[in-house]
């Protein structure tokens, strides 16, 4: 049953991801970007992460992605790019690439990675649970959360000095 | 029932995507988009683990992940509009002042 | 009193520095004062220990005296310490007798000079050095006198420094000292790879039982040593250097090159008389240059018309006469003549010394002439002194020169009695044609110069010298048994026990595999054939008067015979032009030697070590370069490193 949800899920995925490197257009490649990361919420849902799912879509598709629409916009970006296929170079690395990638994953398979980890584990009812993340979060990982609030604090403040016009 | 390793594949296709965009786009903000992808193909691979290992340690870590995502998009587009002020261009080979 | 001995070199030392760093300030007056008292408390301080010294019985007449361990490194331990035994009391007593005279009489000779202070700074520190080095209980501390005073001739020489040709005259007599300083060096090493130290009692009482009669080690550390002697004693090959010396003042002349510091070598010779006398071929070798030198430099003499010319190569020839002694085995002869001719070489330079005063610095004596009445106590001494080196009964050069002689026949062989005595001719000859054209005849002075009689403070010790030089030759009276005073003050150290010699030398030849044939040794008397030695005074002394009448013949009676005799003759041009010997030398060593130094300048200096630095240096900018290429500005390119290198760690990895 399960296979019937993850290799559609997870070809959607992939489609919309080299739809983002492949559009001329930024904005194309944006909403490619939003397509691949809720099919990826949906892979979470099926992996029985709950509260990522619901933070991908939030954070991810709805907080960065509309913050990339938004410099688009402001800075008119047009796609000036379009000739990029034709390069010479970029068909050898691709291609080389993709080779690469094709042998890496036959090492993986090869390896008798199944036997290892094959069946999965049994999982509690609280499995992916917010409240089960959350007391994670907050008794043996309550530093990185802490230091990731600064971050954040600082990423902001950043932002704000850099794109700030100049006074003059 | 679908083995782990082949949510691993998935990643890393992903992966190697993300690496194909950073490494053949002149656009800057598709080469961003492209590191993006990068970073959700990571998620992806925690979060398959932790429900193979009934752990909840995976999906701590892509909840940091996400936060420094997001903290990383904010600044790089700060930086792009800050670099668009001087030149008005997206295109990633001319910004070589710091060449040699 | 002999602990007073430190105080000696310490004297001068002090006056030095006080003149040389105070000098200015004091005034010409005081520094005069600091400098020649010193010297006079010097001399003063010499005589004490010498009372102390005739207080100890004869065999045991060495006082050494320990300052301070100088040198602790391993098995070379070397003290700074002094020695003062018989000869080196007599050296020392010379030095600073002789010394003082020489430092009055620059008080006013150097009167009118502004550096004053600095001249008189140069002579106490010379003093110094000669003193450490006769006073020296080892090796090291010779040697730090043997540089120490060349060093100062190098100063003194080139006194008058705004003078290419003094300086370049400092620069010869270093570089020349220096040759022979080489040899001595090496000398020493071998010494103390011999014996294991350099201290003069140890390796004297070491010598028989270490060293084989006329073996090869002793044979070439005594020819080293000579080597060296013959450098500071301007001996062939080493003598060029002397008669350019004669660019420096007139007193540092009489002192340095005249009573003291050539005589050096003859002080190390006599030294090491042990060493010489187990090396018979060295001393052949000695006697021969020595008398070689003797008659070569005399011929010079006869040709030169610069009245400290003459002097210098006077000088070269009576040193010979000291050499030719040494090599014969007489060494008491060879110190009798060495204090002989210091007083009275220094009396005829000092004598030049006021006449070129009185002159107003001219020194040919082509322009003088008839000097008789406008110097009558310089004309008096000088002539004092030119009877004594031209060796004339009962001055004491007579006494000196004649028992060289006679030892030279009685021990050396007829060769060497030949040139010896051809060399008292050409003595007598050209130092009375030095007295006849300056003193006597007519006066070809320049008109312009007004000649006078030198103040009391030059005149004094010129006195004092030619009363030395008329009665030093009571120290060594000949023929009677006992009476020759400096014979028995010097038997402790020049005593050798020829019995050890010959029984060690045997033993170790015969280890060796060697038959040994040493029993002629153990017949080595005193010559006491005392005809012979009558009838060869004779002889000198009619050789003298031969070369006198002579004298007076050319330049008196016959003032043109010279020219007649030497007109166009080539063998005169050559003598005159002192043999080319220093052309020969710039020809054969100089020029190759600056060639040689200029291709490895500019070959190997410049371009090869110069430039191997340079090429690494250029090596590190050529790779930077090529690796400045990585730093192209693109972003993509930077990503594509990553990339690439994080697939090589996966690759690794798996």
């Amino acid at each position: 049953m399960e296979q019937f949800i993850f290799y559609p899920l997870s070809l959607v995925c992939i489609v919309f991801a080299i739809g983002v490197i492949v559009n001329t257009s930024p904005i194309s490649s944006a909403i490619s970007l939003i397509g691949m990361m809720l099919g990826l919420a949906g892979l979470f849902v099926l992996l029985n992460a709950h509260l990522m799912a619901i933070l991908q879509v939030l954070v991810y598709a709805g907080a960065i992605m509309v913050l990339f629409m938004f410099v688009i916009m402001l800075l008119n970006l047009k796609g000036d790019d379009e000739d990029w296929k034709s390069r010479g170079k970029n068909i050898l690395l691709a291609s080389l690439s993709g080779v690469f990638v094709i042998t890496l994953l036959i090492k993986i398979i090869g390896d008798g990675f199944d036997s290892a980890v094959g069946k999965p584990a049994a999982l509690s009812e609280t499995f992916g649970t917010t409240a089960a993340v959350g007391e994670l979060l907050f008794t043996d990982f309550v530093l990185p959360f802490e230091v990731a609030s600064i971050l954040l604090l600082v990423a902001m403040i950043g932002a704000v000095v850099l794109a700030k016009t100049k006074l003059n | 029932m679908v083995p782990l390793s082949h949510y691993l594949i998935v990643s890393s296709i992903l992966f190697f995507i993300g690496v194909l965009g950073v490494l053949l786009r002149r656009n800057v903000i598709v080469v961003f988009m492209s590191v993006e992808i990068m970073l959700n193909a990571v998620n992806l691979s925690l979060i398959g683990f932790d429900r193979y290992l009934n752990q909840h340690d995976g999906q701590v870590f892509s909840f940091m992940v996400m936060a420094v995502a997001a903290a990383e998009v904010s600044v790089g587009l700060a930086i792009i509009i800050s670099i668009f002020r001087k030149k008005p261009t997206i295109n990633l080979d001319e910004f070589n002042l710091m060449k040699w | 009193m002999l602990s007073l001995t430190w105080l000696v070199p310490t004297f001068p030392l002090v006056g030095s520095i006080i003149n040389g760093f105070w000098g200015l300030k004091i005034g010409k007056d005081n520094v005069g004062k600091v400098a020649c008292g010193s010297v006079i408390l010097s001399f003063i301080t010499t005589l004490l220990i010498l009372i102390g010294l005739i207080g100890l019985p004869a065999e045991s007449r060495i006082y050494e005296q320990v300052m301070f361990d100088w040198i602790v490194a391993g098995d070379f331990a070397v003290q700074w310490a002094y020695q003062v035994d018989p000869l080196s009391m007599v050296m020392m007593l010379v030095i600073t007798g002789v010394g003082s005279l020489i430092h009055i009489f620059s008080i006013g000779y150097m009167k009118e000079e502004y550096s004053y202070y600095r001249y008189f700074a140069y002579l106490n520190l010379f003093m110094f050095a000669m003193l450490i080095l006769v006073m020296g209980s080892n090796f090291l501390l010779m040697f730090i006198g043997w540089e120490g005073v060349g060093c100062c001739s190098y100063f003194l020489i080139g006194y008058y420094f705004d003078k290419q040709s003094a300086c370049d005259a400092a620069t010869k007599a270093f570089i020349v000292n220096r040759v022979g300083d080489f040899a001595f060096l090496l000398a020493v090493m071998f010494i103390f790879y011999i014996f294991g130290t350099i201290d003069y009692t140890e390796v004297f009482a070491a010598a028989p039982h270490k060293l084989i009669y006329d073996g090869e080690i002793a044979i070439i550390i005594t020819g080293f040593l000579f080597l060296g002697a013959t450098g500071k004693s301007a001996q062939i090959p080493l003598y060029t250097w002397l008669p350019d010396a004669m660019e420096g003042p007139t007193p540092v002349s009489a002192l340095i090159h005249a009573a003291t510091m050539v005589t050096a070598g003859v002080y190390l010779v006599v030294r090491c008389n042990i060493l010489f006398m187990m090396a018979p071929m060295t001393m052949m070798t000695v006697a021969f240059v020595g008398g070689g030198t003797a008659l070569f430099a005399a011929t010079i003499g006869m040709t030169q018309w610069d009245i400290k010319r003459v002097l210098a190569y006077s000088t070269v020839s009576q040193i010979g006469y000291m050499f030719l002694g040494c090599g014969v085995g007489a060494f008491t002869a060879a110190i009798f003549h060495l204090i002989t001719h210091a007083f009275f070489k220094a009396c005829l330079f000092l004598g030049s010394g006021s006449v070129i005063h009185g002159m107003h610095h001219e020194q040919d004596i082509r322009k003088m002439g008839g000097l008789k009445k406008h110097f009558p106590k310089t004309y008096f001494t000088f002539l004092v002194s030119t009877l004594a080196i031209a060796g004339i009964f009962p001055l004491s050069g007579f006494f000196s020169k004649d028992e060289i002689l006679f030892h030279s026949l009685m021990d050396g062989n007829i060769f060497l009695w030949g040139m010896g005595i051809t060399g008292a001719l050409l003595t007598a000859f050209y130092m009375f044609r030095l007295v006849f054209i300056t003193f006597h005849g007519e006066s070809r002075v320049d008109p312009h110069v007004h000649p006078h009689e030198s103040p009391d403070v030059m005149t004094k010790p010129l006195m004092i010298l030619a009363t030395l030089a008329a009665f030093g030759g009571l120290l060594g009276i000949p023929l009677v048994h006992g009476w020759h005073v400096l014979h028995n003050w010097l038997e402790p150290v020049l005593h050798i026990d020829w019995e050890l010699i010959v029984a060690n030398s045997t033993r170790m030849m015969e280890e060796h595999g060697h038959a040994a044939h040493l029993s002629h040794l153990l017949h080595h008397e005193e010559h006491h054939d005392a005809g012979v030695e009558v009838a060869l005074m004779f002889l000198s002394v009619g050789v003298a008067i031969t070369g006198i009448i002579g004298a007076y013949l050319c330049y008196i009676k016959y003032p043109k015979l010279p020219e007649t005799l030497t007109d166009g003759q080539w063998g005169y041009e050559i003598v005159k032009n002192k043999y080319m010997v220093d052309e020969i030398y710039d020809e054969t060593i100089v020029k190759p030697v600056v060639k040689g130094s200029r291709l490895l300048w500019k070959e190997a200096d410049a371009k090869a070590i110069d430039g191997s630095v340079n090429g690494v240096a250029q090596i590190i900018g050529w790779c930077s370069k090529q690796a400045k290429q990585f730093q192209s500005g693109y972003v993509r390119n930077y990503a594509l490193s990553m990339i690439i290198g994080f697939t090589i760690l996966l690759l690794i990895t798996f």
